[in-house]
């Protein structure tokens, strides 16, 4: 397990002693985070280090999953791209089993709910609990991880009468927040540097890893990881890859893609990936466990090239996880991506295969200039993408929510003893 | 600083967090955004020209506040932007007179230019204001000879307290070491020119750091002598 101090070494002790400030007042505070899966996906990879971060502050932080069967699934994924934008149906049989398997869930949890001082509740997964908990004391916050900025409207509407009850919302952009009758806080989210997907590897450990997954060692590799899901535009990638490979013939493309349990869109994707491949012996497609980390890990430091070229994202962590890694990235001019590279700083912004393809050749052509971009990416995530000021911008929050909504919270020093 | 009875009232270092949140007020083209900034909140009008010092700068920005780096980057109109990016909140004692500015500066170009340009959907200006967060960090400075000492060590986050935001919470804008001080009067006349002399607004949290810093030593070595 990973102690707070640990972070001292790469975020700097004045970060965490300033995490132990904030925290002071918040001291045995009941915080319960909700999402709908434990393995897979941003979310579940922030709390399982961000629950145990904030309990070692000395607040009493847990996690609760909700659980739902394959059709609870299927509607979620529907709720998930129709908030992306995606026109999804919503049958009324579909809508159904997603509030009757909030109110199952509600049962088991509503205590533990209706306790608590405050309420993280991740996506719209698990959104109906709150009405499902009528005499709740806390604050309940929804925190929306998914681009919200041009929902599909009916997709939106329906899910908007769960939200407008919660005591604030937060969204990892401006651009992705909808009007709401209550506080839009904004908090990008965050990478952990310590964890089994970011920390240092020996050098044979990057080596290995070509070997192991049949990479020619010797030849440059651009890579993408990330779900198959269509937003991630993984066809694209193969598209730009074979645009770049005219110019770069020794060029090999590595498309990792993660399971999600929640996820049951991802077969119908790598089929089409697998199709738009065609055969491509230099085109390597892995389907990787959720628990993969050591394996991405090294990819992406093994990576000549990163890219995510994605035509819509909530924030784009493999692009911060490559970042870290002092990788300069190409990544889709959209969402968190623009948060993140900075054009022509930290890496590129792209909008077609055939952009992405222009700045594949760019960067092959001019090693020195993806180091140097790659330095400074990893410098802009050490400042700002870290779990240590994600951790920090919670607890704003929470005391910005405990103790009113004022423009200015001046906390008092406890005497100790 | 002093007391009626003689002592000296400690500085407390306190530290600060904003938390930045979403007014919902966007703008799309030059006039929606002279609009926006008219009726915005006025912490809206602090966060887009202060906020940016508590984020990371990796390398120098070209333009120190967001309206302008809006302009340059969504609306591609680079007389404003640069006019608007040499404008120095600090000549301004209220938020308003900052706002009105701004707002100046807009009219103006929305006189100059036929037909103002609209920006994407997904690259509108989007107004955000701020909550900040106070906390003390239990760290006292009992004289003003312990603030070279100090100084280098506290956060970025005690700095921009101290030495940015201060100068909304006193009525003569002045930061709190000044204030603590007592300036302009004696005994440290000479420091209090030093400090009113940094311009917290062109560079990072850890120069102006660096700055006061380097201030406090020379001032305090150049007395022990």
């Amino acid at each position: 397990m990973t102690a707070i101090q640990d972070y001292a070494a790469v975020a700097g002790e004045d970060v965490i002693n300033h995490l132990r400030q904030l925290a002071a007042p918040l001291q045995g505070l009941k915080v319960v985070h909700v999402n709908s899966t434990r393995l897979g996906g941003g979310v579940a990879e922030i709390l399982v280090k961000l629950v145990p971060l904030t309990k070692e502050l000395g607040l009493d932080a847990t996690w609760e999953v909700i659980r739902g069967g394959e059709r609870f699934y299927e509607c979620t994924k529907n709720f998930h791209n129709g908030l992306q934008g995606k026109q999804v149906p919503m049958g009324d049989a579909l809508v159904q089993v997603f509030e009757s398997t909030n109110a199952e869930n509600a049962e088991e949890l509503r205590r533990i709910l209706e306790e608590a001082d405050i309420v993280f509740i991740h996506d719209p997964q698990p959104l109906p609990l709150l009405k499902a908990c009528p005499n709740r004391k806390g604050k309940w916050i929804w925190r929306c991880h998914i681009d919200l900025s041009h929902p599909f409207r009916p997709v939106w509407k329906y899910l908007r009468r769960f939200v407008v009850d919660y005591d604030a919302s937060v969204f990892s952009l401006s651009d992705f927040a909808q009007p709401l009758p209550h506080t839009l806080y904004l908090i990008p989210p965050s990478i952990d540097p310590l964890s089994e997907k970011n920390m240092d590897l020996p050098e044979s450990d990057v080596t290995g890893i070509r070997t192991k997954f049949n990479v020619d060692p010797d030849r440059p590799m651009m890579l993408q990881v990330s779900r198959f899901d269509r937003f991630k535009d993984p066809v694209g990638v193969i598209r730009a890859y074979r645009l770049a490979k005219t110019f770069a013939p020794s060029l090999q493309l590595v498309l990792a893609g993660g399971e999600a349990t929640d996820d049951p869109e991802g077969d119908a994707v790598l089929s089409e990936v697998r199709a738009e491949a065609d055969g491509d012996q230099d085109a390597h497609i892995l389907m990787l466990p959720p628990d993969a980390h050591l394996t991405i890990n090294a990819l992406q430091r093994s990576a000549d090239i990163v890219v995510q070229k994605s035509i819509k994202e909530g924030f784009g962590l493999t692009v911060t996880e490559a970042m870290w890694k002092g990788k300069a990235v190409i990544g889709g001019n959209t969402g968190g991506i623009r948060l993140q590279v900075v054009n022509h700083h930290t890496g590129f912004l792209v909008n077609t295969p055939e952009g992405a393809a222009l700045r594949i050749r760019h960067l092959l052509q001019r090693p020195e200039r993806a180091h140097e971009m790659g330095l400074k990416a990893k410098e802009l995530v050490r400042e700002d993408f870290l779990i240590t000021r994600h951790v920090k911008e919670y607890l704003s929050l929470i005391v910005a929510l405990i103790y009113g909504d004022e423009e200015r919270v001046e906390l008092e020093m406890k005497p100790r003893g | 600083m002093s007391l009626e009875n003689g002592t000296t009232e400690p500085f407390s270092v306190k530290d600060c967090s904003l938390v930045a949140i979403a007014t919902g007020d966007k703008a799309q083209n030059l006039r929606e955004l002279r609009d926006g900034v008219m009726k915005t909140h006025p912490g809206s009008v602090y966060y887009h020209f202060w906020a940016g010092r508590l984020r990371p700068a990796f390398a120098d920005p070209q333009f120190h506040n967001d309206f302008a780096t809006w302009c340059h980057y969504a609306l591609h109109d680079d007389v404003l932007a640069e006019r608007l990016a040499v404008i120095d909140p600090t000549d301004y004692y209220t938020l308003d007179l900052l706002r009105q500015e701004v707002v100046e500066i807009i009219e103006q170009r929305l006189e100059e230019v036929e037909h103002p340009r609209w920006v994407e959907l997904d690259q509108q200006f989007h107004f955000i204001r701020s909550q900040i967060v106070v906390f003390d960090t239990g760290r006292k400075i009992e004289l003003p000879e312990e603030l070279p000492e100090v100084v280098p060590r506290i956060s970025v986050g005690s700095i921009f307290y101290h030495f940015v935001d201060a100068r909304r919470r006193h009525p003569i804008s002045v930061d709190d070491f000044r204030a603590w001080l007592g300036c302009p009067d004696e005994p440290h006349q000479e420091l209090c020119y030093l400090l009113a002399s940094v311009d917290p607004y062109f560079v990072t949290l850890k120069e102006l750091r660096e700055q006061l810093a380097s201030i406090f030593e020379d001032y305090f070595k150049g007395r022990a002598l």
